[in-house]
């Protein structure tokens, strides 16, 4: 057998990747359902804060920074471990989706706040002003005047920011989460033969590749003309 | 509750572990971040040549470990190649990862800061006798780098947090230790202290950030 042979057998066995191709599967379709609990519960949660930051009530706000600096400074898997290996010590022991999706969503949401909040400032003091004037109560200024100005800037960073955390879907592997990874590393050890990872990277170029390609688009779409 | 999660014992019999974990941390950092950096500026100035050769197959090297989620890129080095017969061991693997993803994030960093910098300043420094690369090294990239630090310090302070995924392919990095701190004493007391260190050593540059980037958005 030549090296080619031997390489092409290893890696991208027929026989093996068609035997756990139904795996492979599955983990795509848990991580699609995972990252879109991830990012809809995160991007909310991120929103919600940065408007109850925008009341400026000096304790909520003190409260707000603490937490969004705590979670943007921990690693996602330390808080994922925390969640999973650390609460069933008090008799709460959710499963790894739901510590990953608790763990990933406070992460999303700690990065989102800092987005939009950045965002809210950003629109210049005159539009509240002026939109005060007018008539209009602070939730009305907020919301049809500030927010719609300042999502705009916020969609760049946002995206990009919402990709990456994302990713980090693979860590819900390390907490058993049968996630394409996780399938794909049960499947080597089985087999004892890599092809399913070969097949689980693949996945993940099929899932994030577009998404890659489209913050980039996004990036130039919404870049300000300076 | 307190003796579940914040245990004196505990925590007083873990401190060694987590200690030597917080090193070997730090340690790690100090190896990836020149490693991604320095792949990262490498990117950044290949993305000058504008030939078509160069141009794409550099846009999808990057779009491609950008795609990629690090951790699956570690397992399949990890646990993959041994099967090529190549065994290269966690610290190499985690090397060679961070360098293939890191690098792709810190060269599009770089990119959009080399792209902010005007063109008259690479032609001034050309008529000045220096070779493109020269004007590229000593002109046009320091400027660059001061255009993007938020940025570059953004992704400096997502690699550090990467690095917790060495203890996946067992480095003993913090996370690593304070697991294993944990199944000893069977207390999570251990990784809420790895979290407490976590915190303490990032917040002051999640702190810098969040300045400079109110700064960067409210300035547009």
């Amino acid at each position: 057998m030549s090296n080619w042979d031997r390489f092409v057998e290893t890696f991208f066995n027929a026989r093996v990747m068609a035997r756990y191709w139904p795996d492979i599967v599955e983990g795509l379709w848990l991580t699609i359902g995972l990252a879109a609990l991830i990012v809809v519960t995160g991007l909310i949660a991120g929103l919600v804060l940065a408007l109850v930051r925008a009341l400026g009530v000096r304790v909520l706000n003190w409260a707000i920074i603490f937490v969004v600096d705590v979670f943007r400074a921990l690693p996602p898997l330390v808080i994922i471990v925390l969640i999973y290996f650390g609460l069933p010590s008090i008799d709460i022991a959710p499963s790894g989706f739901v510590s990953t999706w608790i763990s990933l969503g406070l992460v999303l949401m700690a990065f989102s706040e800092e987005i939009f909040w950045a965002g809210i400032t950003a629109v210049p003091r005159g539009q509240w002003e002026a939109a005060r004037s007018t008539g209009l109560g602070f939730g009305e200024t907020l919301a049809y005047v500030v927010l719609p100005q300042a999502l705009r800037i916020t969609i760049p960073p946002l995206t990009n920011r919402t990709i990456a955390i994302t990713k980090g879907t693979a860590l819900g592997s390390v907490v058993a989460v049968t996630e394409i990874l996780g399938q794909a590393s049960s499947a080597v050890s089985n087999s004892y033969n890599p092809s399913p990872l070969t097949l689980g990277a693949a996945a993940y170029l099929l899932l994030f590749l577009p998404v890659v390609v489209f913050g980039r688009w996004v990036e130039s779409k919404f870049a300000w003309r300076r | 509750m307190i003796e579940s999660f914040l245990n004196v014992g505990i925590m007083v019999q873990a401190w060694p572990i987590i200690l030597a974990g917080l090193g070997n941390t730090i340690l790690l950092s100090l190896m990836v971040v020149p490693l991604g950096l320095g792949g990262g500026i490498m990117l950044a100035l290949l993305s000058t040549v504008k030939h078509p050769w160069v141009r794409y197959p550099l846009m999808a090297w990057v779009d491609f470990f950008r795609a990629f989620p690090p951790l699956v890129l570690l397992i399949f080095l990890y646990a993959g190649l041994p099967f090529a017969g190549l065994e290269l061991g966690g610290f190499a693997c985690v090397g060679i990862a961070f360098f293939l993803n890191t690098g792709s994030y810190y060269g599009e960093v770089l990119r959009a800061g080399i792209d902010s910098v005007p063109a008259g300043q690479i032609e001034a420094a050309r008529s000045t006798g220096l070779s493109r690369l020269q004007a590229l090294v000593w002109v046009v990239l320091p400027q660059a780098v001061r255009n993007v630090l938020p940025d570059l310090l953004s992704n400096t302070l997502e690699v550090i947090k990467l690095t917790s995924l060495a203890s996946v392919v067992a480095l003993p990095e913090l996370l690593f230790q304070a697991r294993q701190a944990q199944s000893l004493t069977y207390n999570p007391t251990p990784i809420v202290a790895a979290a407490v260190v976590y915190f303490l050593l990032l917040w002051p540059l999640v702190r810098l950030l969040s300045t400079l980037e109110n700064r960067a958005m409210a300035s547009r």
